[in-house]
């Protein structure tokens, strides 16, 4: 396995045209991707849904995506034609998104909606794709896989529906998967199970993710690496298991503000932003380009 | 230069002071919104030239539009006559500019009574719900079971011909369609978490119905009914067009398209003239609504 | 003397639709709320411990049981000016709870003039300054403000009637956790200013355990488990379920 990272970024912006002139969604961010797992934090607005989106092509005009560098695999995959963006997109890189309501089609089993994203993507016969649907809908540890591929979205549960989607995602093996805060929407309890079972198959088969969410110490307790955005910039870059020694007053505040269960206090502290966090230079321990190694 | 910079600052600022820098900036805001819509504006100027035309109408036509002249009657068009003359030697010109007075006044109360209905109608079952809803739209879906031509046919038939009488038969017929579009949108309001909070401040039934519902459901109806114009200025054509609308000399544009009928092929430009002006009309209210629907649109008006 | 209690539900059921699709939320729920005291539901998505709420509020009809507000026994959905003036509600999304065409000049003003308040004006910069806006965001639109400005508005609206109990139905789970923090801060500065009685309603055990002094947890519509929050905090809940929420949330709060 050559140390070169799956997903490389340099320089990225994605500015939108307002009438008060560009909004700048994401300015300038640089990172790279291993077989790791990576987790974007910050809070709505800055800018960590727009990179993932940027990643998979999914700017719409008139936003525009510009950087001085995107590579996957050593392949530049800025701004690429649509056409081209298809073959990667699903079947190389992979999204799962908030909530699995809005992102499976209400009118089609969900049988047939493994079967038809895997063979687009991969040229097989009917019967060896739904023979795929059953094997991952196995891996996300559903008991009754025949019945859930006959069964229509509304009939399956959040937490049921958002395993049916990372299970569509994964079937065509991607290289690289990036989770827009895939939890959000689900009970604590499903929560953890819905994570570890994305956890194992992300581990298994040594994909990259990213996972983007504003929860900190979720992100803590899942990735190996984590990035902190601040008003579309990265603020800190930190090894996951050293959160609490977060040095950027900005994680130190978001980390801070949350209430806990077994530390009672009487006013929660709150953040005073600075001006200077957006424009400063980022935190990291180690040079941007230095790619911790791999999994733990 | 500066003046009309701040003025914009003033307008577009995220904090205004008052309720009527407020009120001028979420309007300005449409405005550049709509601006933005080329072929939007072209639609408002055609619409303004329109307006302009049936104001000042007497002062902008050249001849009479009632005026015959037998001796040239069906001249092509000429430095005398910029559109031709039609069967009677009546000045197509003339009749056009007044005609577009009729053509206003048909739009502009067909465009008042029959939204008003259909929002009433609508929002009021989609409210209330329960039997009050049932009979309302089954009476909707009676109206709506009728193809509207023959419908208005009917009134006009049974009301006798005439522009007034049209109108009425057309106000009558087109609200059914503003009645569902207006109950669909109150079912999806009547739910939303801001009813229930002003129904927890004690508002009452009527509050709640013309301060909440209307506003949200007026801006969808506005922009459906600058899109149906086009259709209410045929269907008055087509009246006309008939003998049932506008009856002679009056210059309908419809009832103009009828009188050419006969000459259609040796005389083109008797029905072709006013069958134009119907089409430059229709068509800005077409692009109108387009630009109404990008400022008005609930979803797209958020940013 | 005993005080009767702010709130006083007793066997509550409620239910939405007729047979045979008749769903049941609630099923025989009980709680009473002291005053001034917080009170927090608890319980995952579905659990109806929103339901609760607003069955209290009058906006579900179809509920069966006794309730009661300061003393007085509350019937069907129709609510009384007195009652709004005793109990007002806060929503969970602050995109949804403000209306899309109101200023909030206009969504306060109307508020108080509906409660029968004069003076207006003044009353608004007032309600502005207690919920730490500030006078320049009397005549915006929701659209101008973020997501913790709209609670905040939402959180004016409901104190402009000056009531005595609040329900609070996950006032901030739609916000960042920095804002998080600020909203609870100023709930829980609100509650010691104005002497309010609390029934809040999440799905986050932090935030009740931040918030709350005595907590019921909600499990399929019924009732699990009530507990103070002393209880919760030291892990000493009776009912599994109660503890299996415990130990979820708590999981990857521990961290690495």
């Amino acid at each position: 396995m050559t140390d070169a990272p799956l997903l490389s970024v340099r320089n990225l912006r994605v500015t939108f045209p307002t009438r008060q002139g560009l909004f700048q969604a994401v300015r300038g961010i640089n990172f790279d991707l291993g077989r790791e797992r990576l987790g974007v934090v910050g809070e709505s607005g800055s800018g960590k849904s727009m990179t993932g989106r940027s990643v998979l092509g999914l700017i719409r005009p008139p936003g525009r995506v510009e950087a001085d560098r995107m590579e996957f695999q050593g392949q530049s995959i800025l701004n690429l034609p649509e056409r081209r963006m298809r073959k990667i997109r699903g079947q190389r890189i992979s999204m799962v998104m908030q909530d699995p309501k809005f992102s499976l089609n209400p009118v089609m089993t969900v049988g047939r909606q493994i079967t038809e994203a895997y063979r687009l993507h991969r040229r097989v016969s009917r019967a060896d794709a739904h023979a795929k649907a059953l094997e991952m809908l196995r891996a996300v540890q559903i008991r009754d896989p025949e019945r859930v591929m006959d069964s229509y979205p509304h009939e399956v549960s959040g937490g049921m529906g958002q395993r049916i989607m990372i299970a569509m995602m994964l079937a065509p093996d991607p290289e690289i998967l990036i989770a827009d805060e895939p939890t959000s929407a689900l009970d604590v309890s499903v929560r953890n199970e819905v994570l570890s079972i994305m956890d194992n198959l992300v581990r298994d088969r040594g994909m990259g993710l990213i996972f983007i969410s504003h929860d900190l110490n979720m992100v803590a307790q899942f990735c190996d690496r984590v990035l902190i955005m601040y008003a579309g910039r990265i603020v800190e870059t930190l090894p996951a298991r050293e959160l609490h020694k977060a040095r950027h007053p900005y994680t130190q505040g978001l980390l801070a503000s949350l209430p806990r269960l077994d530390a009672p206090q009487d006013r929660l502290p709150v953040l005073t932003r600075q001006d200077s966090w957006r424009d400063g230079d980022p935190i990291a321990p180690h040079a941007d380009t230095d790619l911790p190694g791999g999994l733990r | 230069m500066t003046n009309t910079m701040t003025r914009r600052e003033w307008l577009l600022s995220d904090a205004p002071q008052t309720r009527r820098q407020a009120r001028l900036g979420a309007f300005y805001q449409g405005w550049l919104t709509f601006r933005a819509n080329k072929l939007a504006m072209l639609g408002l100027i055609i619409l303004i030239l329109l307006l302009g035309m049936a104001a000042f109408a007497p002062l902008l036509a050249p001849k009479s539009p009632f005026a015959q002249d037998l001796a040239s009657r069906l001249q092509p068009p000429s430095a005398e006559h910029w559109l031709g003359t039609d069967a009677l030697g009546r000045d197509i010109l003339s009749r056009l500019i007044h005609g577009s007075r009729i053509t206003l006044f048909i739009v502009g109360t067909v465009a008042l009574i029959a939204p008003v209905i259909g929002l009433f109608i609508g929002t009021v079952a989609g409210f209330a719900g329960g039997w009050v809803d049932q009979v309302l739209m089954r009476i909707t879906d009676i109206f709506l079971a009728f193809p509207k031509l023959i419908l208005a046919l009917a009134f006009v038939a049974a009301l006798g011909p005439s522009i007034g009488n049209a109108v009425l038969a057309l106000a009558l017929t087109a609200w059914p369609p503003y009645a569902r579009l207006a109950r669909a949108e109150t079912l999806t309001i009547r739910n939303a978490d801001f009813i229930a909070a002003a129904r927890l401040q004690g508002a009452g039934r009527a509050r709640l119905l013309f301060r909440h519902i209307w506003p949200l459901c007026v801006s969808s109806l506005i922009v459906r009914v600058a899109l149906d114009m086009a259709g209410i200025i045929l269907s008055a054509a087509g009246l006309g067009f008939l003998g049932l609308g506008a009856q002679p000399p009056m210059p309908e544009w419809g009832a103009m398209i009828s009188d050419g009928r006969t000459y259609i092929l040796d005389f083109w430009w008797v029905a072709a003239m006013p069958g134009l002006a119907i089409f430059t009309v229709s068509m800005a209210f077409n692009l109108l609504g387009d630009g109404l629907r990008d400022v008005l649109d609930p979803k797209g008006g958020a940013k | 003397m005993t005080k009767p209690p702010m709130l006083s539900i007793h066997d509550l059921n409620v239910w939405f639709g007729d047979p045979p699709d008749r769903v049941d939320a609630v099923k025989h729920a009980s709680i009473a709320v002291a005053e001034g005291a917080s009170f927090g539901l608890v319980g995952e998505s579905g659990s109806g411990k929103s339901t609760i709420l607003r069955a209290v509020a009058g906006l579900i009809d179809s509920w069966s049981g006794n309730l009661e507000v300061a003393g007085r026994t509350i019937h069907g959905a129709r609510r009384d000016r007195q009652f709004f003036k005793t109990v007002q509600m806060v929503f969970q999304d602050p995109y949804a709870s403000l209306h899309p065409r109101h200023s909030v000049d206009a969504v306060l003003s109307e508020t108080l003039r509906l409660q029968g308040i004069g003076d207006v004006d003044r009353r608004i910069n007032r309600l502005l300054d207690d919920v730490g806006l500030g006078r320049s965001f009397r005549f915006r639109y929701p659209h101008q403000l973020s997501g913790g400005q709209r609670q905040r508005v939402a959180i004016a609206r409901a104190l402009a009637a000056e009531p005595r109990l609040l329900l609070l139905d996950e006032p901030t789970s739609a916000l960042d956790v920095s804002v998080q923090a600020e909203i609870l801060n100023l709930l829980s500065d609100l509650r010691a200013e104005h002497g309010l009685t609390y029934l809040m309603v999440t799905h986050d055990l932090a935030v009740v355990g931040h918030m709350c002094d005595r907590i019921a947890v909600m499990q399929h519509g019924r009732l699990v488990e009530e507990l103070q929050v002393e209880d919760l905090r030291r892990g000493a809940a009776q009912a599994d379920y109660t503890r299996g929420l415990i130990a979820a949330s708590g999981s990857y709060r521990a961290g690495g």
